[in-house]
């Protein structure tokens, strides 16, 4: 009786444990960031799992490399200006794909999706000019601008629009409200939870943004916290103390915009296959 | 279709449309169209820095010529069809075995999976970098486990390193995929597995002749967005190789990381540079037509 039940208990004990490894598989970097950060760069390369002392030392260390203040002003500039930038242009070009269909403007919201499969390798030596004839090598304008009109972000705005309630539109043009009074005094505020899940992707992807930057950005007055991180890892003796005070003050905005908005994050992910 | 608008407006109504979508439609032509142009226009000319002359085809002439585009070529393809299986076959376990709803503690489960998801590219790059060190945590791991008797070393052999960056690309993505495959779980019909349960269909060919077959639009999609991704692999190999250079020996030199050496490293030949970034897109536009072909024979 008791070995026929363990038999049946078997297949649920090897999920357990299958779940337990992947889940304990994906948190442990994480783990290994803190640890790191209090250990010595000798320590950390020989594994050492306990909390050690040198967390003071580590920070004063980065601190006299890294303008921590400026970096994470450009980084925090980058991706606050960018999402809001790129949320603002892209709903409304989703809201005008929706709401005012024509055989014309279907055709080219299909071209836009085409351009989905445009693998940004292919456009970077171009931009590399363009930016170069405008004169933005070493700007922050020149990073944010090629990402703006993201069409992955349009399709989504588009997506979330149909489910906008038209009779609100009609009744607002009723009352003799313009389409652009619409869209910022009514379609915005109803939204706001697409604007939310919007606004965790595009802040990620601005955040973490790595190949544009370190292609654009050369000097180190306009360096980013991913490509500070970087360049402290690629030297030829990196201090990997250091180097885990940088991942995690590069992580922590992540982290926490994912806690505090978990159901929004994956309702983003999840925007493109409804 | 609905083409014709109510009332006399018409006309100022198409202008005011226009200007929704114009802002967008301008930045894509700008940003997107024109240097996809320019691209193409710029590999049909060959030389470096200033001396730049018109080389007609010459460049892919040269492609085919060139031992490191070959080796950068022959990295990449072997990343997507070696990773892009592993992993989507993992998230589609883990899915599973997460939709059980008798399963305890589910939600901890999915969190702790999502989690890598949130890391960006370059740091989780260095943060494997720190744990693979020769003595480093994962081999000190292994050693204690009894898999191995001696340290691997990631970085110096070719054949770990490529294997480094397929644990790195899968540890970074399996959650990301097993999101889409239980969002789209729950879209199916629960009796059907009861039904199958109650016939003494075991777990494992549920898996297979319910849970796949009923999640085919959603794995084809996600292997398209992976294979994408992973043919245009740039951040892991850029920071988990020496000095950025995809060594050691070239082992995990990818064709993007191949474009950057050539632009940005030596004396820039935007030319050639242009041409290998177009294999890119060739490479993409097949392989998502071939697997969108292969989804509509089977069905």
């Amino acid at each position: 009786m008791t070995t026929q039940r363990f038999a049946r208990a078997l297949p649920d004990i090897f999920q357990y444990v299958f779940l337990g490894i992947a889940a304990f598989l994906s948190i442990f970097p994480f783990i290994w960031m803190l640890i790191g950060a209090t250990n010595k760069n000798n320590d950390i390369i020989q594994g050492r799992l306990s909390i050690g002392s040198s967390l003071q030392d580590n920070i004063a260390s980065f601190l006299t490399k890294v303008d921590l203040p400026l970096v994470m002003w450009n980084s925090i500039k980058i991706a606050i200006i960018g999402t809001a930038i790129t949320m603002l242009v892209s709903s409304l070009a989703g809201y005008g794909f929706e709401m005012f269909r024509s055989k014309w403007r279907e055709r080219i919201y299909s071209a836009i999706l085409l351009t989905l499969m445009v693998p940004f390798a292919a456009l970077m030596i171009p931009l590399f000019k363009m930016m170069g004839w405008g004169g933005l090598i070493n700007t922050h304008t020149a990073v944010i601008l090629p990402g703006i009109a993201s069409a992955f972000i349009i399709f989504y705005f588009r997506q979330a629009s149909k489910a906008f309630p038209t009779e609100l539109r009609d009744a607002a043009k009723m009352d003799g409200l313009k389409e652009w009074q619409i869209f910022f005094y009514i379609y915005v505020p109803v939204m706001r939870s697409t604007y939310a899940a919007a606004f965790v992707i595009v802040f990620m992807l601005n955040w973490n943004n790595y190949l544009w930057p370190l292609i654009v950005l050369q000097s180190n007055e306009t360096k980013t916290i991913t490509l500070v991180i970087s360049s402290l890892a690629s030297s030829y003796t990196p201090n990997f103390g250091e180097v885990m005070i940088g991942v995690i003050l590069a992580t922590l905005p992540t982290l926490f915009v994912f806690f505090v908005m978990q159901r929004q994050f994956v309702q983003g992910m999840l925007g493109s296959v409804k | 279709m609905e083409t014709a608008r109510p009332g006399g407006l018409k006309r100022y109504y198409d202008v005011n449309e226009w200007l929704f979508v114009g802002p967008a439609l301008a930045l894509i032509a700008l940003f997107m169209l024109y240097p996809i142009a320019y691209s193409l226009y710029l590999s049909a000319f060959s030389g470096k820095g200033m001396m730049v002359k018109f080389a007609g085809f010459g460049n892919i002439i040269r492609l085919t010529k060139d031992p490191v585009f070959i080796t950068a070529l022959t990295n990449t393809i072997t990343f997507f069809v070696i990773q892009v299986p592993i992993m989507i076959t993992l998230a589609l376990i883990l899915a599973s075995l997460l939709n059980n709803p008798r399963l305890k503690f589910s939600g901890f489960f999915r969190t702790a999976i999502f989690l890598p998801c949130v890391s960006s590219l370059v740091a989780y790059s260095v943060l494997f970098k720190s744990m693979f060190a020769l003595d480093g945590v994962v081999n000190s791991a292994l050693e204690t486990i009894g898999i191995i008797s001696e340290p691997i070393s990631w970085f110096t052999e070719p054949f770990w390193a490529k294997t480094l960056i397929i644990i790195a690309l899968t540890w970074r993505w399996t959650g990301y995929n097993m999101i889409f495959y239980l969002a789209a779980l729950q879209n199916i019909d629960r009796s059907i597995y009861e039904a199958a349960r109650i016939d003494g269909v075991p777990a494992w060919a549920r898996f297979v002749y319910i849970t796949v077959p009923m999640l085919k639009p959603v794995i084809l999609f996600t292997t398209v967005i992976s294979t994408i991704g992973t043919i245009q692999l740039f951040d892991e190999v850029y920071n988990l190789s020496a000095e950025g250079k995809g060594g050691p020996a070239d082992s995990t030199l990818t064709l993007s990381l191949y474009i950057y050496n050539l632009t940005f490293r030596y004396m820039p030949s935007f030319g050639y540079a242009a041409t290998v970034s177009y294999v890119i897109v060739v490479l993409v536009a097949l392989l998502s037509l071939l697997q969108f072909y292969v989804a509509r024979e089977r069905r």
